[in-house]
C-alpha cells in the first residue's frame, strides 16, 4: 500500500460518479464532460513528464495521440466490423479484452515512434527540440491525411464506442500512479536532474540521452493511450483533431496547472474542460431565463480572458511546482 | 483545500443550472453549428438561417399549437466538441430534434448519438455520404459529394464541350478530395480524358509547380473543387501561366471574396451550387429579400441550406402531429417539400433527391447558368 490516501480518494471519486450516474443525477452530458476531462488528464500528465519533469519542450503531443487513435481504432474496427477476424476467433476473446489490448497496442506504437523520434532529436535543446516536435506532429497529420485505407482526410469512421467511464478512469488512474512512481524512482530523479542542469547531470554520471529518450517515449505511450480512448469515445478519428492547435491546448493545461506538478495537470484538465461547459450553460441561462441575448461565441472570449488572468496572477500555474499531499510518497524515516 | 472548494462551487453551479429547463408550452429544437473556430462564417450564416426560419413559423402560430424555441450550441468545428454538444442537447436540454451541423466530421460524431437516442437529425450541409449511413434517424438537406463531382463532370463534358481536363485539389481536405475523385470517375466514363490529376497540401498559396505541369498537357478545362481562397489563387496563377480555358469548381467557390481575390482571373469560371439568388421562383426571391433585410447581406448557400433544413424539420413535425422521435423520423422520410434549394424528397439513404445549379462568373458577378438534374 504505497498510496493509501490517493487510492482512497480515487476510489471515492469513482464510486461517487458511478452512483450519481446510476441514479440519474449525472446524465450522459456530464459523463461525456467527465470522460473528456479524464482523457485530458492523461494527455496533460504525460506531457508534464516530458516538459515539466524532464525539462524538454515538446509541441507535438497530439501527434502521438493520433498514432494511438489510429492504431487502436483500426484494430477494433477490423476485429468487430469485418468477417475475417471472427473466423480467426479474435472477436470471441470478449469485446473488453480486445479493446483494452488495442488501446495498449496504440500506446505501444506511439511509444515506439516516440523512441525513434526522440533518439536523434533529443540531442537538440530548447527551441530546436520544440521545432522538431512541432514538425513531427505535422508529419503524422499529413501521413494520416494521405493513407486512404484509414480514411485519409475523411477520418477513420465507425470506430466502436467502447470507451466508458470505468475504462477511461482506470487508464487515467494508472497514468497518474505510474508517472508519479517514475518520478519518485531513481529514473525520475535522473530526469529531474536533467531539467535542473543537463551539464551537471551529465558530469554526475547520469546518462542524459537515455533518460531523455525514456521520458519522451513514456510520455508518448500515454498520449497514445489517450488518443485511443478519445477515438473510441466519439467513434471517429479525424486528422484535424490532432493538429498543432490541439497540442498547444495540452501545453496550456500543463502551464495552467503548473510545470512539474501532476496535481496541477489533473486539476487544470478538469477545470478547463468544465469551464467551457459551465460558460455554455451560463450563456444559455442568460439567454433563456434572464433574457439577455448573448451569442454562444462569447464562451471563447471569457475562456481566453480567464486563462490570461490565471497567467497574470499565477504565472507559475495553479499549483506552482507543488503536489497535493495525497500524491506525495510517504518518506521513510531512519 | 481552496482548490477543492472551487471544484465544489463549480459543481454546484453546473447542477443548479441543470435544473433550468423550458416550459411545456414550447417545442425545443436543437440547432448546431460552428460559430467559433475556422469555419465560423459558415456557422454564423447557418445560425442566422435557423433563427429566421423559426421566427417565420412562430409568426404563423408555431407548430402543433406551440411556439418553437431554438436551442443553439456551438460545435467549434471540432468532432469532440460536437459529440459533447449533441449529448448536451439530447440528454440535458431534452430537445425533440436536432438541425445540424455544418461540417461532415462533426456531424459524424453527432449522428451516432442521435441515432442511439432516437432523436431525428438533419444536417444542412454535411456532404460526406457516410453521415446518413449512420442510421435511419439521420437526414441531410444538401446533395452529397459524389453528386456534385458528377454534375461538374457532366457540365464540363457536355455543356462546355471539354474533352481534356486537368484536376487540382487539396488532398488534405475530404471535401476537395471527394469532389475530385467523383469528377474523375464520371468524366472518364463520359469519354473525356483527365490529362493530369494533381494534389496540393492544405494551406498552400503557390500552385505554380502543379499548374505548370497541368497547363503543359493543354487541358480544355481545369477542375478546381476547393475552397474559395485557394480557387481564386489557382485561377490567378493558371491565367498567369497562360491557361485561357474555363475553370470549374464546387460550392466551396460561393463567397463574395472569390472575386475580390481573383479579380479578372475568375472570369470564364463556373461552379456547381445548391441555389442561385437569381432563381426566379418566388420562394427563393422571398428568402433572399427577407434575409437581406434582416442581416444586411446576400444569403450564401449555407444560409439557404440552414433555412431549408430547419423548414424540412418543422414541416415534418407538423405532419407527424407528435413530437416523439419515431413519428418525426417517419414524417421526415415522407417529405415532399418545395424549399429554397429545390423540391426535396428523400431517397432510401435519407439523402435528398434534388437538382444542382451551375453559376458562372461574369464581370465580377455570379450569374445563374443552368440547372442540372440528377
Amino acid at each position: 500500500m504505497k498510496y493509501p490516501k490517493f487510492l482512497v480518494a480515487a476510489a471515492v471519486f469513482y464510486a461517487a460518479i458511478m452512483l450519481l450516474s446510476l441514479v440519474g443525477v449525472l446524465n450522459g452530458y456530464f459523463m461525456i464532460i467527465i470522460n473528456r476531462s479524464l482523457i485530458f488528464v492523461i494527455l496533460a500528465v504525460s506531457l508534464n513528464l516530458i516538459n515539466g519533469i524532464t525539462g524538454q519542450f515538446s509541441l507535438g503531443h497530439m501527434g502521438f495521440a493520433a498514432i494511438g487513435a489510429y492504431v487502436s481504432g483500426t484494430i477494433t474496427t477490423l476485429i468487430f466490423k469485418l468477417p475475417l477476424p471472427h473466423a480467426l476467433g479474435l472477436a470471441e476473446m470478449g469485446a473488453e479484452t480486445v479493446f483494452i489490448l488495442a488501446i495498449v497496442a496504440g500506446g505501444a506504437a506511439a511509444a515506439f515512434i516516440g523512441f525513434l523520434i526522440g533518439f536523434p532529436s533529443l540531442r537538440l535543446k530548447g527551441d530546436y527540440l520544440a521545432i522538431v516536435t512541432l514538425g513531427f506532429g505535422e508529419i503524422i497529420r499529413t501521413i494520416v491525411n494521405n493513407i486512404d485505407y484509414i480514411g485519409g482526410p475523411r477520418g477513420l469512421l465507425g470506430i466502436p464506442m467502447f470507451s466508458n467511464f470505468t475504462v477511461i478512469f482506470a487508464f487515467a488512474f494508472l497514468t497518474v500512479v505510474i508517472i508519479r512512481n517514475t518520478i519518485e524512482s531513481s529514473h525520475g530523479r535522473a530526469m529531474l536532474a536533467i531539467r535542473e542542469n543537463e551539464l551537471a547531470a551529465d558530469l554526475s554520471g547520469v546518462d542524459t540521452t537515455r533518460y531523455k529518450v525514456t521520458g519522451f517515449a513514456m510520455g508518448a505511450f500515454f498520449a497514445g493511450i489517450a488518443g485511443g480512448l478519445l477515438a473510441h469515445l466519439i467513434s471517429l478519428a479525424h486528422p484535424t483533431q490532432f493538429g498543432f492547435l490541439q497540442s498547444a491546448m495540452i501545453l496550456i493545461l500543463v502551464y495552467a496547472g503548473g510545470m512539474g506538478s501532476l496535481t496541477g495537470s489533473v486539476i487544470a484538465a478538469f477545470l478547463l474542460t468544465f469551464l467551457t461547459e459551465v460558460l455554455r450553460l451560463v450563456i444559455d441561462w442568460l439567454n433563456g431565463t434572464v433574457g439577455i441575448p448573448i451569442g454562444t461565441e462569447w464562451t471563447m472570449v471569457v475562456y481566453a480572458l480567464i486563462l490570461i488572468l490565471v497567467m497574470l496572477f499565477k504565472p507559475e500555474g495553479l499549483m506552482g511546482g507543488r503536489e497535493a499531499k495525497i500524491l506525495i510518497l510517504p518518506r521513510k524515516t531512519k | 483545500m481552496k482548490v477543492y472548494a472551487k471544484i465544489a462551487a463549480i459543481g454546484a453551479m453546473v447542477l443548479g443550472l441543470a435544473a433550468c429547463s423550458s416550459g411545456p408550452k414550447e417545442i425545443l429544437i436543437g440547432g448546431v453549428g460552428p460559430v467559433t473556430g475556422a469555419a465560423a462564417t459558415f456557422g454564423v450564416s447557418t445560425k442566422n438561417a435557423y433563427e429566421m426560419a423559426i421566427a417565420e413559423w412562430n409568426a404563423k402560430g408555431g407548430v402543433l399549437g406551440k411556439q418553437i424555441k431554438l436551442d443553439f450550441a456551438d460545435d467549434k468545428g471540432d468532432p469532440t466538441e460536437g459529440a459533447t454538444v449533441y449529448t448536451k442537447l439530447i440528454q440535458q436540454d431534452k430537445v425533440v430534434a436536432i438541425v445540424g451541423t455544418v461540417m461532415s466530421k462533426v456531424s459524424l460524431a453527432g449522428a451516432p448519438i442521435c441515432q442511439a437516442a432516437g432523436i431525428p437529425m438533419i444536417s444542412p450541409t454535411s456532404t460526406n455520404p457516410k453521415v446518413t449511413q449512420v442510421g435511419d434517424y439521420i437526414f441531410r438537406a444538401c446533395f452529397i459529394d459524389p453528386f456534385q463531382g458528377t454534375v461538374g463532370a457532366q457540365f464540363s463534358y457536355n455543356t462546355l464541350n471539354a474533352k481534356k481536363a486537368g484536376v487540382l485539389f487539396d488532398n488534405g481536405n475530404d471535401y476537395d478530395k471527394g469532389l475530385a475523385e467523383y469528377f474523375q470517375a464520371e468524366y472518364t466514363k463520359l469519354g473525356g480524358t483527365v490529362v493530369d490529376y494533381e494534389g496540393y497540401s492544405t494551406g498552400a498559396t503557390d500552385f505554380k509547380a502543379q499548374l505548370t505541369k497541368i497547363v503543359a498537357q493543354k487541358p480544355d478545362v481545369l477542375y478546381s473543387p476547393n475552397y474559395y481562397q485557394d480557387d481564386a489563387l489557382i485561377a490567378k496563377q493558371a491565367r498567369e501561366l497562360g491557361f485561357k480555358g474555363p475553370i470549374v469548381g464546387g460550392d466551396g467557390w460561393d463567397s463574395p471574396d472569390l472575386v475580390k481575390i481573383g479579380g479578372s482571373a475568375v472570369e470564364n469560371c463556373y461552379f456547381t451550387n445548391h441555389y442561385s439568388k437569381d432563381d426566379t421562383r418566388p420562394i427563393v426571391q422571398d428568402f433572399v429579400k427577407k434575409y437581406q433585410a434582416k442581416y444586411g447581406e446576400v444569403p450564401d448557400a449555407l444560409a439557404a441550406l440552414g433555412y431549408d433544413a430547419m423548414n424540412i424539420m418543422l414541416d415534418a413535425i407538423k405532419r407527424a402531429g407528435k413530437t416523439d422521435g419515431a413519428s418525426i423520423r417517419d414524417a421526415l422520410k415522407a417529405t415532399d417539400l418545395a424549399v429554397v434549394s429545390g423540391q426535396v424528397k428523400f431517397d432510401a439513404n435519407r439523402d435528398p433527391i434534388k437538382s444542382a445549379v451551375v453559376i458562372a462568373i461574369q464581370n465580377g458577378q455570379q450569374v445563374y447558368k443552368t440547372t442540372v438534374n440528377p
